[in-house]
């Protein structure tokens, strides 16, 4: 049995998991990215390898993906998060075409061919709004964290509209609408609908086709994944439970079996979609 | 004697002035605008009573301008801030012919006629990048005031390019530079050299033509003053009333109103 690791160092969380030759999904961890990312990723690493009971050289191939995996000591190699993204997204759904990949800083939509190869994309990278950090800041605002925003919306009965033009301005409208007697849980459903809008019209862009998945930390939110489908009209493809904000990693971590193989040194993977 | 009084109501402080009938500024006054906006307004123009030495019957006409402008509850009128900065900065600096105004939440370019007349504007009103909110964000993340941003830029010796755009992520990256060992009076150059060239982009729209006066809170920031000075490769006409800039034109404007109502109606235009 061969070992691979993939480790997504994003702007808010690194993850790191670890994946056998028969696509067993062995561990994962997760830690907040801070300044120090060559420490954070070694650490996510150690994390994973620890609860697997497997030692450094037992991970045949590593591969560092995420806007910090050029500062991943002791990689294979590095790749881009539209590459590790889409091939997460592919192995756990064989029929993906369409990715949305949403995290902290960046909202990412991009199309692909039967081979996983991203074939199209477009990045909202320069504007907190459509991305966690404007949800983050919506929830500061009220004064809460990211960790309460499942709770808030989970008791949202109707969204206000906000208007979702800019992270920073929205302070003012939150404090309008809280000024108004508007339930936080409601603005919050409010920012969400706002950055869903932003995430339709990003996947208009790159010509989306049916096989929607949607990856990434903020699709944690259930009721995100809904008001996505119902925005889209078609079914959306999400994976399972927290796997959600590890996909990319496991995309780099699924390539660094088919490098092995390639290099000679492995037989790849003998499924071709995580096993259950 | 008589007195005119301007209420700026902006996103982050509001200011008063109070003038007498030459148009002199006879007191100021500026205080945060806070959540309750009625109030600060109230408070600040009490402030503006109490250093002039008036009561509140002695001013005749009080125009309210700003975001908060319709807040201004004990206002007779209402003017926008692009008229009101406009009319500031030419009574400071007839030669004005453009206009900077950088505030809390916006920035305003200004084109000006000869004759003082607005040509045409621009501002971000859109999006917080390359405004005052860009120098608080930075301020936050480093935990420095923002009276001393400044004074700690020009400090710099190799200053760092900022590369985001967005004021939120801007926050990171500031801590990622410090984090790279980088030194903050070259960070906090950086991010005013950030500002600048964002606000050259809205300059350049209404037409850049000396002399160009530089009005709103962040005329308090030496730093600023000077990454706008190098960019312009100009210098701005930068007054000591430079943040009452708004206020003192809707009091001009209040002034003309009340002069205007004493000539007989033949006479009004």
């Amino acid at each position: 049995m061969d070992y691979t690791a993939g480790i997504d160092v994003g702007s808010t969380y690194t993850k790191c998991v670890i994946l056998s030759s028969e696509g067993e999904l062995i561990s994962h961890s997760l830690a907040p990215t801070g300044f120090k990312l060559t420490e954070v990723a070694e650490k996510t690493l150690n994390d994973c390898i620890e609860k697997a009971s497997l030692n450094r050289k037992d991970i045949r191939y590593l591969i560092s993906t995420g806007f910090g995996r050029h500062q991943v000591d002791g990689k294979d190699i590095a790749i881009t998060d539209l590459t590790a993204s889409a091939r997460g997204a592919n192995f756990c759904f064989a029929d993906t075409r369409t990715v949305l990949d949403i995290g902290g800083q960046t909202m990412k939509a991009s199309r692909l061919d039967d081979l996983a190869k991203v074939q199209s994309f477009r990045l909202n990278d320069k504007c907190a709004a459509g991305t966690g950090a404007f949800l983050e800041k919506t929830a500061f605002y009220m004064g809460y964290t990211t960790e309460d925003v499942g709770a808030l919306l989970s008791t949202s009965r109707e969204d206000v509209s906000i208007s979702g033009v800019c992270a920073v301005f929205a302070e003012s409208e939150v404090i309008n609408h809280l000024s108004q007697g508007t339930a936080p849980a409601d603005i919050m459903q409010g920012a969400i609908t706002s950055l869903i809008s932003r995430s339709i019209q990003l996947m208009k862009r790159v010509r989306a086709e049916p096989g929607f998945t949607l990856v990434g930390g903020l699709l944690r939110f259930s009721t995100m994944v809904d008001d996505i489908q119902e925005k889209l009209g078609a079914k959306v493809n999400v994976p399972k439970g927290d796997l959600v904000q590890f996909t990319s990693a496991l995309g780099a971590a699924v390539l660094g079996h088919h490098r092995l193989k390639k290099l000679g040194k492995g037989g790849g993977l003998s499924v071709s979609s995580i096993a259950a | 004697m008589t007195y005119a009084a301007g209420v700026d109501i902006g996103s982050t402080q509001s200011k008063a002035v109070i003038i007498d009938e030459e148009g002199n500024i006879v007191a100021t006054s500026l205080d945060d605008t806070g959540a309750n906006v009625i109030q600060a307004a109230e408070k600040v123009f009490q402030q503006a009573l109490k250093a002039a030495n008036l009561r509140e019957e002695e001013v005749d006409y009080v125009i309210g301008t700003g975001y908060g402008r319709y807040r201004v509850t004990f206002g007779n009128d209402q003017i926008t801030e692009i008229s009101c900065h406009a009319r500031g900065a030419v009574k400071m600096f007839p030669d004005t012919r453009t206009v900077i105004d950088m505030g809390g939440q916006d920035t305003k370019a200004i084109s000006v006629s000869a004759e003082g007349e607005i040509v045409d504007f621009c501002m971000n009103d859109k999006c917080a990048a390359g405004t005052g909110r860009f120098l608080g964000a930075a301020a936050q993340a480093l935990d420095l005031k923002i009276d001393d941003l400044g004074v700690t830029a020009l400090q710099a010796e190799k200053p760092v390019r900022i590369s985001t755009t967005c004021t939120v992520f801007a926050e990171s990256e500031v801590l990622s530079w410090l984090g790279k060992g980088k030194k903050l009076p070259d960070i906090l150059w950086g991010v005013h050299q950030s500002i600048a060239s964002r606000s050259m982009a809205l300059l350049r729209r209404v037409g850049i033509e000396d002399k160009i006066t530089f009005t709103g809170g962040v005329t308090r920031n030496v730093a600023m003053v000077k990454a706008l000075e190098d960019r312009l490769e100009t210098k701005l006409n930068v007054g000591e009333e430079a943040h009452y800039m708004g206020a003192l034109g809707a009091a001009l404007f209040a002034l003309d109103h009340i002069l205007n109502s004493r000539k007989p109606v033949s006479e009004v235009a």
